[in-house]
Parts: C-alpha cells; structure tokens; sequence
C-alpha cells in the first residue's frame, strides 16, 4: 500500500490551474524530495494529499483510504513551514494538547521532546523559544503517534549544522522502520545525500521524478571530468580530442587542470582514453548534483526562480 | 467527542490563565452586590429593594455587558487560530471542522457560563445571608433564572462572533465587525423600531410588531426578566410591546436558545466551506 499516490490530479483555484494532471506516489520506507519554486505547486500538492482540499480532477489516496479521512489523519505527521504554536503555553503543553488531538499516548511527548532536544526547555513557554526551538517542537509534534506518512515542510529552516544532522539522522531512523517522506526544502544541496526520489514541479506541473541517478539521465546532463596532467595540458587536450566519439565536448582549463564535460554515454569511453595515455596525474568525475538538475528541469525562466526554489 | 473536549479544554484553561474567568466573575459579583444595594440610591433609597427590581437591574445591565465579553471572548475563535498559523495545522489532526468549531463554542461558553454562575452566584449568596427577611427560596429561583437567561444571552453573542470569525481573513476586520453586531443590537435594533413606529404612525401591522422584538436576543433577554419577574406594567418603550406577545415566558425561553442554535449552524456552515 503506497503512502500516497496522485492520479492525474489536477487543481484549479478561481481561473487559474494550480496543478495540471500530477502523477506521483510514494512508499513505505522511502524519502521524496518535493521540490519547486514558489507558485510551482507544491504545498497545493500537500494540502490535498493531507485532505484540506479536493482535486477538480483525478484522485487522492492516502495510505490505502481517502485522503482527509480521520482514521487516516491519525497516521499523517505534518511540519508546516513556519510552524507556529499558541506563544501562552509550555512546550509540554502542547505537545500533550495536540496529542490528545491525536489519540497518542501522553507518555510520548517528554519522549520526543527529548529526542528533538527541548529536555530543558519543555515547561517554558513557546514565546521564549528561538525559532529553532519551536521548529525542533514542530518536528516532536509531527512524530506524535508514530506516522506512516510524514510531510515537512522545510523542516531545516531555524536549525544548526549540528540540529540539522540530527533530523537528518531521525528520518533516515525513520525510514528505515518503515515510514513514508516527503521533503520539501530550499536547500538542495544539503538534502540530496538523504532522499530517494525527487519530484520537481513547474508551474503546476510535474517535470520529473525518480531517483537522482535517473534524474540524470533523464536530463542527459555532462559530467564533468576534472584532469590533473602528468605532463603539459596541451597533450592531454590531444588525448581528450583523439578520444572525442561526439560533437559537444566542453573543455576549459582552470588551475593547470583541464576540465571536460562529456555527455553521461562517453564518459567511460573518454576515461578509458585518458587512463590509457598515460597522461593523467589525477582525475575527478563530477556528476550533476540535484541543484544543476533541479535548474535543468525548470528551465531558463526557472533561473529566476532559483532563489525560491521551494 | 474526545476532539471536542480537546478543544474545550484548552479554550477553558486559556480563559483561566489569561485570567478572563475570574476577572469576569469579579465584575459579575461586583456590579451585582452594587446594584442590590444601591440600584435605588436614585430614588433617595440605600439598601436591598425586593428580588424584581434587583433582577430588572441587573437584566438592564447585563445586556450592555454580557453581549461585549461574549463578542470579546469570541471574535478571534477562528480567524485568530489562522492568523496566529495553528488553524492549518489543526485541520491536518483527526479533527473534523464541525469539532473544531463546537469544541472552541463549548470551551467559550463554559467560560462564560461559569463566571456567569461565580459572579452572580456569590452576589445571590451575599444577599440571602446579608439581607433580614429575604425570602431565599424565591431569591434563589430567580437568581437561576437569571444566571441561565444571562448565560443563554452570552452564548447566542459567542454563536455570532462565531459567524464573524469564521467569515473574515483578519483579526482588527473581526473585531470591527463584532463591536457593529454589539452597536446594531444594543443600541441601533430598538431605535429603529420605534423609528418604524413612529414613521409609520400607527399604521403597521399591529400583529406583527411585538414579534420583531424576537429579532433582537437582548429584547428576548429584557422581556424574559421582566416579565418573568414583576408584571408586564413595568415594560417601557418598545419593551411594551411584549407584553402583545402571545407566546409567554416558555416561547421567549425557546427563542433564546435558537438566538444560539442558529448562528452556530450559520457559523459551522460558513466554516465548511472556508478554503484554508
């Protein structure tokens, strides 16, 4: 059973089409990048799968029910961007409020605000908290009742270095047991190690999605392939050229290096070249990260977007 | 029902820790003994009058009061929770809009209903023991009366702050509009019907206008503990035309509690189909 899955689901708010025949799922023990600029159709995306609204057109289903459904919501924890809290009450309190919401046993809540590291600060109230904290409270409640689906919403923004390591360490924790992810986040570098699969959105519409592997492919970006010479920089540009299958080749030199990008396909073909001329001091393969690939798919006019690309 | 307690709960414990509750009561009780002892200092009398005329007082009172810390207590219910970002967030929980919304009525009406209960209740008390030759037994049913007319008065003003609440995208829009519902219905409601009296002259149906004192929960409230309590003599202004009205105390008792009933359902309707 998928722990969610679109079916050609399209959203329209007024005039305008906010989601255009969106296919993507997810399953158990798997973590999804979901990511888009602002306008792109993301949290659209995420309120209809935790039921807060319904498609124009297409389906919803959520962990094998109906999406919105009670007995399904009991299984969904949700980190909203920005999350904010009542500033009156203790960390505590509403965690114990909000888990009573959810039917979760009350023993939970100084369980996972230890775990998200608000020990010391659980009885103080929200208002005194960084927005760390609150983003740290934000995570606890969203662990309430062990979900089969989790759903953060930059779940990162407000944490440390060291925060950011420890949530990335419990959602790999997660995974494992079995729970669903999906990750939305601005900062696609700092995710790429962590997730699965990656969906990216345009303009309400899906681009692409799969692992990054066949992400890469599907963009049929070059590698780059950074190359200390043994000997001078021209010979090694003899050997790149001798080797060359296609037209395309990129070559540049920076810091006595010669760098080529080459198309994924003649990658192990130039490498064996070089390796063979012996030529080659050191060598350094670059794949596309998801950040080239995320500009990729959104294309030129995505540039514009790439400060917001969430 | 868990839902709903849930949310009752935290909506009373808001209201004792931000003091509402008490600070209410307070007021209640203060305003009550006052007027018990002084209500008549106008009339050159200090001291306890009789049970009535301390009622009508304190009825006369209560609909400036009761109505402006129901709207208060309530016009934020749920433009606030969304203003303040945890209304998305609730909506996510195995809580279904129509809990959401009974249990924030049912937090704010017990809030209001209990200092209600402390407030006056302490007042009644004080007067059964302080006063010689007060019959306790008729004081108390007519402080119950009171006590359940008063709270019914509060609950149908937290019903249509509701209404409000659930309509309005902003907090200073909701408060505006909550302070309009007080001024139309205090103030405006029984102008314009002696306006429409007397533009008439005489010449509107006689039959229909004592009805439309049921347009106004603050009429049925004045009517209720007037007439209840002394007879229909002491009804002035378009209060007189009450005592046209065929359906008794039962009848007036009835439409006080749909003064509640209704705007909840308009206010939950409204919330179903709000986008958040």
């Amino acid at each position: 059973m998928s722990c969610f899955r679109l079916e050609n689901v399209s959203y329209r708010y007024d005039k305008a089409l906010v989601l255009n025949g969106v296919d993507l799922r997810l399953e158990p023990g798997e973590i999804l990048g979901l990511f888009g600029h602002n306008g792109a159709g993301k949290t659209t995306s995420i309120k209809l799968i935790l039921g807060l609204m319904t498609p124009s057109q297409g389906k919803v289903s959520v962990l094998g029910g109906e999406a919105g459904d009670p007995k399904i919501s009991q299984y969904i924890g949700y980190l909203p961007e920005n999350v904010m809290f009542y500033p009156q009450l203790t960390g505590r309190e509403i965690l114990a409020h909000f888990a009573r919401l959810k039917g979760a046993n009350l023993r939970q809540v100084p369980e996972l605000l230890g775990q998200v590291g608000l020990d010391d600060a659980m009885d103080a109230r929200v208002k005194t908290y960084s927005k760390g904290m609150r983003q740290r409270l934000g995570l606890a409640q969203a662990l309430l009742g062990k979900p089969r689906l989790l759903m953060l919403d930059e779940p990162t923004v407000g944490l440390d270095p060291i925060a950011t390591a420890d949530l990335y360490r419990l959602l790999r924790t997660l995974r494992d047991d079995g729970t669903g992810i999906v990750l939305c986040s601005h900062v696609l570098p700092g995710v790429e190690p962590y997730i699965d699969r990656a969906a990216i959105l345009t303009d309400g519409s899906l681009k692409a999605a799969g692992d990054l592997a066949s992400l890469r492919r599907q963009a049929n970006m070059a590698t780059t392939l950074s190359i200390e010479p043994e000997g001078t920089v021209a010979a090694l540009e003899t050997v790149v050229n001798d080797a060359k299958a296609s037209a395309g080749l990129m070559m540049r030199h920076e810091n006595g290096r010669l760098h080529v990008d080459v198309r994924p396909a003649e990658k192990m073909d130039l490498v064996k070249a070089l390796m063979e001329s012996g030529q080659v001091r050191d060598l350094g393969i670059y794949e596309p990260t998801l950040e080239d690939v995320y500009v990729h798919f959104i294309g030129s006019g995505g540039l514009a977007h790439r400060g917001g690309a969430q | 029902m868990n839902s709903i307690w849930t949310i009752a709960r935290k909506e009373l414990s808001d209201s004792l820790r931000n003091r509402w509750l008490i600070a209410i009561a307070l007021v209640f009780a203060t305003l009550a003994v006052g007027i018990a002892w002084f209500g008549a200092a106008a009339s050159g009398q200090v001291g306890y009058a009789s049970t009535p005329a301390t009622i009508a007082s304190l009825a006369s009172l209560g609909i400036f009061l009761i109505p402006l810390i129901a709207l208060l207590l309530a016009y934020d219910a749920i433009v606030g929770e969304e203003e303040g970002g945890t209304l998305l967030l609730l909506m996510t929980y195995p809580l279904s809009r129509g809990q959401l919304l009974f249990g924030k009525f049912l937090g704010h009406g017990l809030t209001l209903a209990l200092a209600t209960l402390i407030g006056f209740g302490v007042a009644g008390v004080a007067i059964a023991i302080l006063v010689k030759d007060v019959a306790v037994g008729a004081l108390a049913v007519a402080m119950l009366r009171f006590i359940i007319s008063t709270t019914l008065l509060g609950w149908s003003f937290i019903a249509l702050a509701y209404v409000v609440s659930v309509r309005v995208s902003e907090k200073p829009i909701a408060a505006g509009l909550a302070l309009a519902i007080w001024f139309f219905f205090v103030l405006i409601f029984d102008l314009l019907l002696l306006g429409m009296l007397v533009a008439s002259q005489g010449e509107f149906n006689p039959e229909l206008l004592p009805w439309l004192l049921l347009l106004n929960p603050t009429d049925i409230y004045r009517l209720l503990n007037i007439v209840t309590f002394s007879d229909s003599t002491q009804l002035s202004g378009v209060l007189s035309l009450g005592s046209d009205l065929p359906i008794g105390p039962n009848g007036l008792w009835l439409a006080l509690v749909l003064w509640f009933v209704i705007p909840l359902a308009g206010a939950w309707a409204l919330f179903r189909g709000r986008r958040i």
